[in-house]
């Protein structure tokens, strides 16, 4: 089979898009953990959350950084690989896109700089403030992004003239059909990754018996937080299912694997989609289970694949996997989070191993269940880029081979290889150095700028260099 | 809306990001380059540190260009970057190399070569993808019907190898000219004696470009042979820099010497602009061609009027603060 340019380049966005999205949900999150922990030092006076705010604070600055230089990819790949979209659509998306980086800019000028550097430079409340105000101004990015993304999935207040978009209403085209769930889902999950992180970070100290005053003040606060959290995004979720069902029943189709439109349709746990046979080969379902959910009645008519061509239906096994592993993981969050309530009794909530070691291992579930939702939502609205308007076929860029998008493929993979391990491997680094009294950024110095976030953090990637004479200087 | 032309003045923004890019990450790009051939370790973390403080700000200017692109002329973007395909993700790609050893490099130590290769190489490769833009870009584009019809080398000419290179040069002059206004001692005696030697470089690339390019196209060659005598200004304006750079470098006057380099490339850079105006896809698509609806120009110049003048400040506030000579050991952990 020859190299499809489509399927490489559909490839090679979900890679660069799926590296890039892990680093910002997480700092959504952890920018307002550290705005409460600032908020709290300010209205206590008590140096724990301070000692906390720094150490969140550095860890911040390592995956912001990594953030935004994976982010960079994320501004051309619009331009290089599918230019007829960025043609038709450059009237909306292009400004939307633009406003997210005047804001990352803005914040980036402004307050993260005070975040970073100047603890004591300022007083207490106003550097609360200025973690206060990166927390808002990462939303706000989120906020362009989701609407953008969420456009696409529901497009309105625009006409087509002459083969472009044009917007008619920016009101209506920002704040579109599916706009309010996603930006609601997203950040509620931006706040159970940085929650599961603050987690699976204090239960590995509590573990090792470090600092356990100002690690058992974080994991309880984070856990009353993931208690409310997890089963409020459970709830969100499926009014964000229902908004789909609404916009985009082919998506939903896809999620349940059912292929007819029919009655009394079963909850799928597991199933083999066979698209040739136009029918799942095996499954396991509870009985009426997606009508009552989907319909709220167990006679509810589910739409199903049948209702387009075969070419026209999304790629039914990711679609449907990844569905489920994220509803799992999203249920085994809630699951840690119940359990954090009921062994608070007695404190063993600070001395269970299980429970704690438990913490560890789901740091990383939100990422994974993150990086699952948007496979759903991605593969789900499959042909369509631009939902009903524009599919893949006409949005690629005419002049790409194959053999051009595989190069480039393969040398992001290698570019976000080194990133990625370097990034984690120092991100380790920081993490273990923990809490520690002396805080670097009393010494400033000249490559500390606000510009360069990673400089924030203070700690050694490798052990002292040996190639230099030990008496120099 | 009517009352201004939209597309031109994001024209002009656009074209002052870029020479602003161009001039802001040139030196510290050229730093790189310069790199591996530096006297010793203790050159390396001066150079380092001479644009620790501000090279991340100075790529903010490619983002804001690229972010800016998109929304003000999709068509510029929707054919460059095609046309370009391998060349952005060369760069690209040298970009973030550079961008992970900056910060790592000075964290490390067994793994500090490693660093320092990534850096010297991914400075290089995105210098060089740079100026080979620049070339294609002078010699135009093959395109139909508003779409990108030429192949993945297209870009790759002699002529956009010569231009890329001579970017290189450019940046590693604009570098070594910065290092002497930043360094002391043996690490400004090293910058300073290589600057004769880059500044030949640049000469002859810059009078094979100037040679070259108005036989091009027709319309570049009308441009300059025919009626606008005025435009010859700026080549000789140009030159009057190089000698400028070279004379005052010899005599040590070393922010003269680091201004005229930011000379010879404003006009170098305007005399190309003036080549091709108002073609923005040359030979075919003017900046009005490829423009964006007014309404979408009009809704994201608010948002830049606003953010501009703030990211131009704080850059000004940020190179007030770190002016002076960096020394060996200063800000090294």
């Amino acid at each position: 089979m020859a190299l499809d340019p489509i399927l490489l380049s559909r490839l090679q966005f979900a890679f660069v898009v799926s590296f890039h999205a892990i680093f910002p949900v997480f700092t959504i999150g952890l920018a307002s953990y550290i705005a409460v922990l600032q908020g709290l030092y300010v209205s206590t006076g008590n140096r724990v959350w301070d000692r906390l705010g720094l150490f969140w604070t550095k860890v911040f600055a390592v995956v912001f950084g990594m953030g935004v230089v994976s982010g960079i990819v994320m501004a051309f790949q619009f331009g290089t690989n599918w230019s007829n979209f960025s043609q038709m659509a450059a009237n909306f998306i292009g400004p939307m896109l633009s406003y997210e980086v005047v804001t990352a800019f803005f914040l980036e000028a402004g307050f993260l700089g005070v975040l970073l550097f100047g603890r004591h430079r300022v007083s207490p409340a106003v550097h609360f403030f200025a973690a206060l105000m990166v927390a808002v101004g990462t939303f706000i990015s989120a906020f362009w992004i989701l609407a953008t993304n969420s456009w696409m999935q529901t497009p309105d207040g625009y006409e087509i003239r002459e083969g472009v978009i044009h917007v008619t209403s920016w009101v209506d085209a920002i704040f579109n059909a599916s706009f309010p769930y996603r930006f609601t889902h997203m950040a509620l999950a931006a706040f159970l990754t940085g929650g599961f992180v603050v987690t699976g970070v204090s239960a590995w100290f509590l573990l090792r018996g470090r600092d356990i005053d100002a690690h058992k003040r974080a994991l309880s606060m984070t856990l009353w937080l993931l208690l409310f959290l997890a089963p409020l995004q459970a709830f969100v979720g499926d009014e964000h299912g229902l908004n789909t069902l609404e916009h985009q029943p082919m998506k939903i189709a896809a999620m349940e694997g059912n292929w007819e439109t029919e009655s009394n349709v079963p909850l799928l746990l597991f199933a083999l989609p066979d698209r040739d046979l136009q029918a799942n080969r095996v499954e396991i379902g509870i009985p009426n289970g997606a009508s009552l959910i989907l319909r709220h009645d167990p006679d509810g008519v589910v739409p199903g694949l049948d209702q387009i061509d075969r070419a026209q239906q999304p790629p039914v096994w990711i679609t449907f996997y990844s569905f489920r592993v994220m509803v799992a993981l999203g249920l085994l969050m809630i699951a840690f989070a119940v359990a954090g309530l009921v062994l608070r009794k007695g404190g063993r909530v600070y001395r269970s191993r299980w429970f704690l070691r438990g913490l560890q291992g789901m740091s990383l579930a939100p990422f994974v269940a993150v990086v699952a939702g948007w496979f759903v939502t991605e593969t789900g609205r499959s042909p369509w880029l631009i939902y009903g308007v524009l599919d893949y076929a006409d949005a690629i860029t005419p002049s790409l081979s194959g053999g051009m998008v595989l190069f480039t493929l393969l040398g992001y993979i290698a570019v976000y290889a080194v990133i990625f391990i370097a990034g984690v491997y120092y991100l380790c680094k920081v993490i273990n150095q923990g809490l520690d009294e002396h805080d670097d950024t009393e010494d400033l110095d000249s490559h500390d700028r606000p510009a360069r976030p990673m400089s924030a953090a203070h700690v050694p990637f490798d052990d002292a260099r040996d190639d230099r004479a030990p008496n120099r200087s | 809306m009517e009352m201004f032309d939209l597309s031109l003045i994001w024209a002009v923004i656009i074209a002052f990001g870029v020479i602003m890019y161009v001039l802001m990450d040139g030196f510290d790009l050229g730093l790189g380059i310069l790199f591996p051939f530096a006297p010793d370790e203790d050159a390396r973390d001066v150079m380092m540190n001479s644009v620790a403080p501000v090279w991340d700000g100075n790529e903010t200017w490619l983002v804001l260009g690229g972010a800016g692109l998109i929304g003000a002329f999709p068509l510029v973007y929707s054919i460059l970057l095609p046309a370009m395909y391998i060349g952005i993700f060369l760069m690209l790609a040298g970009l973030i190399f550079r961008g992970v050893a900056f910060e790592f490099r000075f964290k490390s130590g067994r793994t500090r070569n490693w660093w320092n290769a990534a850096f010297a190489g991914g400075s290089f490769v995105a210098a060089f993808a740079q100026g080979a833009v620049v070339g294609a870009y002078i010699e135009g584009f093959e395109t139909a019907d508003r779409v990108f019809t030429g192949g993945a080398l297209d870009w790759l000419t002699p002529f956009s190898v010569i231009t890329g290179l001579g970017l290189v040069a450019g940046y590693a002059l604009l570098g070594a000219t910065w290092l002497v206004l930043k360094s002391e001692g043996h690490v400004r005696d090293w910058a300073r004696a290589l600057v004769p030697k880059l500044l030949v470089g640049v000469v002859v690339v810059f009078a094979v470009v100037s040679l070259w390019t108005p036989w091009i196209d027709p319309g570049v060659w009308e441009r300059w042979f025919d009626h606008m005598q005025v435009i010859w200004l700026l080549p000789a304006l140009a030159l009057a820099c190089v000698i400028g750079i070279y004379a005052a470098n010899r005599k040590g006057r070393e922010l003269m010497a680091f201004l005229f380099t930011l000379g010879m490339f404003v006009f170098t850079y305007l005399g190309l602009l003036v080549s091709r105006w108002p073609y923005v896809i040359p030979p075919d698509y003017t900046l009005w061609d490829a423009a964006s609806a007014p309404e979408s120009q009009f809704f994201l110049l608010i948002g830049v009027l606003f953010v501009v003048p703030i990211i131009l400040t704080y850059t000004a506030w940020s190179y007030w603060v770190f002016r002076g000579k960096v020394r060996v050991g200063d800000g090294y952990h």
